[in-house]
């Protein structure tokens, strides 16, 4: 037996599992049309590929990953683009975004595939290469491109997690999948330890999912993996989050703004190792995923859908009850509600709940907060809520950064306990969104004072330049008129008549003048410094270039 | 139509739950009392809590916060019934009316109302009394069967309200000085606590009767724990202080301090141990500060005991320690998740 360890809080809300994971995955139906945003991953957009009026086979690059950090769309299906626009997306923004919208013909054909059957023949270069051209991202919810998570890195990699957790209440998608397709989780879970060069591969799934620990035990043994281990954990929310997940299989805690990888360990959930296994031995781009329909609907149940199936045109093959009044993308903890009814099935959607008034009855007002630490006992980043939640009120957001702002997951555990109804979390993305607003608007200013200053020099300099040419035309026209035949001695002795001499003097003021403006030109005080101080501006840059990426990771620790 | 931002789900423990559940926790405290006292205090329990929802009401309404809600979540109740229980039976009813109206008015809601107050509003209520009236707060009842006379429910009432006693009953022949104040008085008069302990008032541990109400509390605070309604720092780190302070003098010079036992059983102790210091609004929110702030209430319970003017210390030292709850808070903030290690 394994010694698991520990995290620290975490609650126990109704699973609300078994209604949808009794039966087997079913093939959603080919939806009337398809819309695909091109940004459903983390980083850069997608690079448009094709154009309205075209038509497109099954597979067919849509968008192709731009720049670094970046992955690739696909057509889920063929069929004719009919337009390329903004529209509302699965997103918690709320703000529109570009799709392509996709009308299906019907015959769902396929681009010809490059599937590969020996994929150790390929260079680790190449299959990173292959699984960013086919757009797999990380399916728990963070949609970050995997290619960038499966280099060695410096530091060795020991462990590669593999999540099955799935501790939010309601979704059973990972489940479904562990269940039915446990043997290609398993042989890309080889591929992604290949990549890595990661000794063993521990593979948590909370134990209130027997069936998928059995399934997934029985893939081991069978596909005769090695160092590689099927691992009941408690159940306890939020266990699937990435950084509780490798805490209790491992020990070990990454910090906000570290890499597990720099300790140690890498974490992919189960879906993108399937993903990334039918990417590269079968050819197929991630164009479809397994999503959980559930909560206000008659037939709760797991769907294989395709990427950009509108919602409700899914959510009705499970029979929508009639009072349903929106969708939550995700579970009940962190999940979002959608802006529309219509749009787009994501890479990141593991979870449609139809949502009623009744399945979720608004929050009784907001009491004031008594202290109770309730919200403290069950943190699993170990912060401490009640003080985040005070100055996050009060706006002090110093304070709030002082006291682990950006350490919070978001996780929700605060606000579900809370006997006097706070929204807490509600409050912390506030105050985050505050604080990066303010490092923007500082960013701003920062580079209007820069392109001030320069302009302001760069004044000075031709002033000055104008001075020094002026001061050598005149020198030279006077040493051409020295080189000129001797002058009258007279001429000499009376200096002040001479209008050489006057020149000359005239000269010397000019050249003192400029001499003069040059020196009183301080220098700035972003030059001329001192080691340490271009130690500590490192680490000042450091520290808002980690901000920043959190800004961008924040979905990273999603259970 | 839910919220509109996660999580959906809460789970369903309001803040009129928790509280509930610590009156609750009084009631075996409360009926040790009725059987060893009278019913007496029943009837400045009632006084006091209409006079704090009477208040209550009135201060939300001033400032135009919604009433109802915040009625309902018995944080009122609570303190008048821990103002009720910290002041004689016999008091005369203006006076609870008096110390209750002060504390939810001035302490709770000029503070801001609840989650605000700085202190515990029912010992900010005590202090008031006892220094305003201290000869009232002497007042006590002597235990059943150990007066000479005992008063009919009625004939309590009539004192209560109207002060007056049945004749030929003189107010001494009912009431009595507490233990605690009863040792301070006789080792002033150079008696010896082996010979004070031989009173009658004095029972196996602490006081005929008051030791068994404060048991009645300790079985509250059990369940309290039980319930996860309060942590074990509090109640722990203050009894173990007061039991450690307490044993050294008694250690050192056991005919001028009695045992640490006897301080544990008498007074507030108890009370404050399980039902006050744990006021979650008035005491740290970390558990070392928890440590810290109990510990130091401990301490100043004795010191005020043993060395101060007043009989019992725990008001005082609840709020003394009060004063200090931001700043026992402000450093004690413990590690977070991944930043154990020697820098953050």
């Amino acid at each position: 037996m394994r010694t698991l360890y520990q995290f620290h809080g975490g609650i126990h809300p109704p699973t609300n599992k078994t209604q949808s994971n009794q039966t087997p995955i079913k093939q959603a139906a080919l939806p009337s049309k398809l819309i695909i945003p091109l940004h459903q991953h983390v980083g850069n957009n997608a690079r448009v590929m094709v154009e309205a009026g075209q038509h497109v086979l099954k597979g067919q690059l849509l968008g192709a990953p731009e720049g670094h950090l970046s992955s690739a769309v696909h057509a889920p299906t063929s069929g004719t683009i009919t337009a390329i626009d903004m529209q509302p997306v699965a997103h918690a923004s709320g703000i529109p975004d570009l799709c392509v919208t996709l009308i299906p013909d019907g015959r769902d054909e396929w681009i010809a595939r490059e599937s590969c059957c020996d994929w150790q023949g390929l260079t680790h270069t190449e299959l990173r290469h292959r699984l960013r051209q086919a757009g797999v991202v990380g399916l728990g919810g963070a949609v970050f491109p995997s290619d960038m998570k499966l280099y060695a890195h410096k530091h060795k990699i020991k462990t590669l997690v593999l999540n099955g957790a799935e501790c939010e209440p309601y979704i059973t998608c990972d489940d479904l999948l562990m269940r039915e397709r446990a043997a290609e989780i398993l042989l890309g879970v080889e591929m992604m330890r290949a990549l890595l060069y990661a000794e063993e591969v521990l593979i948590g799934i909370e134990d209130n999912k027997p069936e998928a620990i059995d399934a997934m035990r029985a893939a081991v043994a069978a596909g005769k993996h090695e160092r590689m281990e099927v691992i009941a954990v408690p159940t306890v929310y939020p266990g699937g989050g990435a950084k509780q997940l490798i805490r209790v299989l491992t020990g070990i805690e990454v910090a906000a703004g570290v890499r597990s990888t720099n300790l140690g360990v890498q974490c992919f959930n189960v879906g993108t190792a399937y993903s990334a296994w039918r990417a590269i031995h079968h050819g197929e781009p991630l164009i479809s995923r397994i999503v959980t329909v559930t909560g206000n609907v008659g037939h709760p149940q797991n769907f294989e859908v395709l990427i950009g199936t509108p919602m409700d045109e899914l959510v009705a093959q499970a029979d929508q009850l009639p009072d349903t009044s929106g969708y939550i993308m995700g579970g009940p903890m962190m999940g979002v509600l959608m802006p529309s009814m219509q749009v787009g099935v994501v890479k990141a959607t593991n979870c449609i709940i139809a949502a009623s008034s009744k399945l979720f009855p608004k929050a009784a007002p907001a009491l004031p907060c008594i202290r109770c630490i309730r919200c403290a006992d069950v943190c699993p980043a170990e912060l401490q809520p009640q003080e985040l939640y005070w100055f996050s009120k009060a706006k002090n957001l110093d304070k709030a950064e002082d006291y682990h702002l950006f350490d919070c997951i978001e996780c929700g555990a605060c606000s579900y306990v809370c006997p006097s109804n706070i929204p807490l979390v509600q409050y912390y993305r506030f105050a985050k969104s505050e604080i990066w607003a303010q490092e923007a608007a500082k960013k701003s200013a920062d580079a209007a004072r820069e392109r001030h200053e320069f302009r302001e020099s760069r004044i000075e300099r031709e002033k000055r330049e104008k001075a020094e040419k002026l001061a050598a035309r005149e020198k030279s026209a006077v040493e051409a008129r020295a080189q000129a035949p001797l002058q009258p001695a007279v001429a000499a002795s009376n200096p002040d008549a001479d209008p050489e001499n006057t020149m000359q003097l005239k000269i010397q003021i000019a050249i003192d003048h400029a001499k003069e403006q040059a020196a009183a030109i301080k220098p700035k005080n972003t030059e001329q410094l001192t080691p340490q101080q271009l130690a500590e501006i490192a680490d000042i840059e450091a520290r808002r270039a980690r901000i920043h990426e959190l800004a961008k990771d924040t979905s990273d620790g999603q259970p | 139509m839910p919220g509109f931002f996660s999580p959906f789900i809460t789970r369903p423990v309001s803040v009129s739950h928790i509280m509930l559940n610590v009156l609750l926790a009084l009631i075996p405290g409360i009926a040790l009392y009725v059987w060893f006292y009278g019913p007496a205090i029943l009837v400045s329990l009632t006084l006091a809590s209409v006079t704090a929802l009477a208040t209550e009401a009135l201060m939300l309404k001033a400032q135009n916060k919604p009433v109802t809600p915040c009625l309902k979540d018995n944080t009122a109740l609570l303190t008048a019934w821990l103002l009720a229980l910290s002041i004689p039976p016999l008091a005369p009813w203006w006076m609870v009316v008096v110390g209750t109206a002060f504390a939810i008015s001035v302490s709770k809601h000029l503070y801001g109302g609840l989650g605000n107050n700085p202190f515990n509003p029912a010992m900010i209520g005590y202090a008031v009394l006892i220094i305003s009236f201290p000869v009232y707060m002497t007042h006590w009842l002597t235990p059943n069967g150990l007066g000479e006379v005992s008063l009919s429910f009625l004939e309590q009432l009539n004192y209560i309200f109207q002060g007056v006693l049945p004749d030929g009953v003189k107010l001494d022949a009912i009431t009595m000085a507490t233990p605690l104040d009863t040792l301070k008085t006789q080792l002033h008069l150079n008696g010896q606590i082996k010979d004070i302990l031989d009173m009658p008032i004095y029972g196996r541990l602490a006081g005929i009767g008051s030791e068994w109400v404060a048991a009645g509390f300790v079985l509250g605070g059990f369940y309290l724990l039980a319930r996860r309604l309060i942590s074990w720092h509090i109640p722990v780190a203050y009894l173990a202080t007061l039991f450690i302070t307490a044993g050294i003098f008694h250690l050192l010079d056991p005919a001028h301090y009695v045992e640490p036992m006897f301080h544990w059983f008498s007074g507030a102790a108890m009370l404050g141990a399980f039902f006050i210091l744990t006021d979650p609004v008035t005491s740290p929110t970390t558990p070392r500060g928890k440590i810290i702030f109990a510990a130091g209430a401990g301490l100043l319970t004795y010191l005020i005991r043993a060395f101060g003017g007043f009989p019992d210390g725990m008001a005082f030292a609840t709020l003394l320690m009060n004063i200090c709850v931001p700043l026992i808070d402000a450093y004690t903030q413990p590690k977070i998740f991944g930043k154990k290690g020697a820098q953050s």
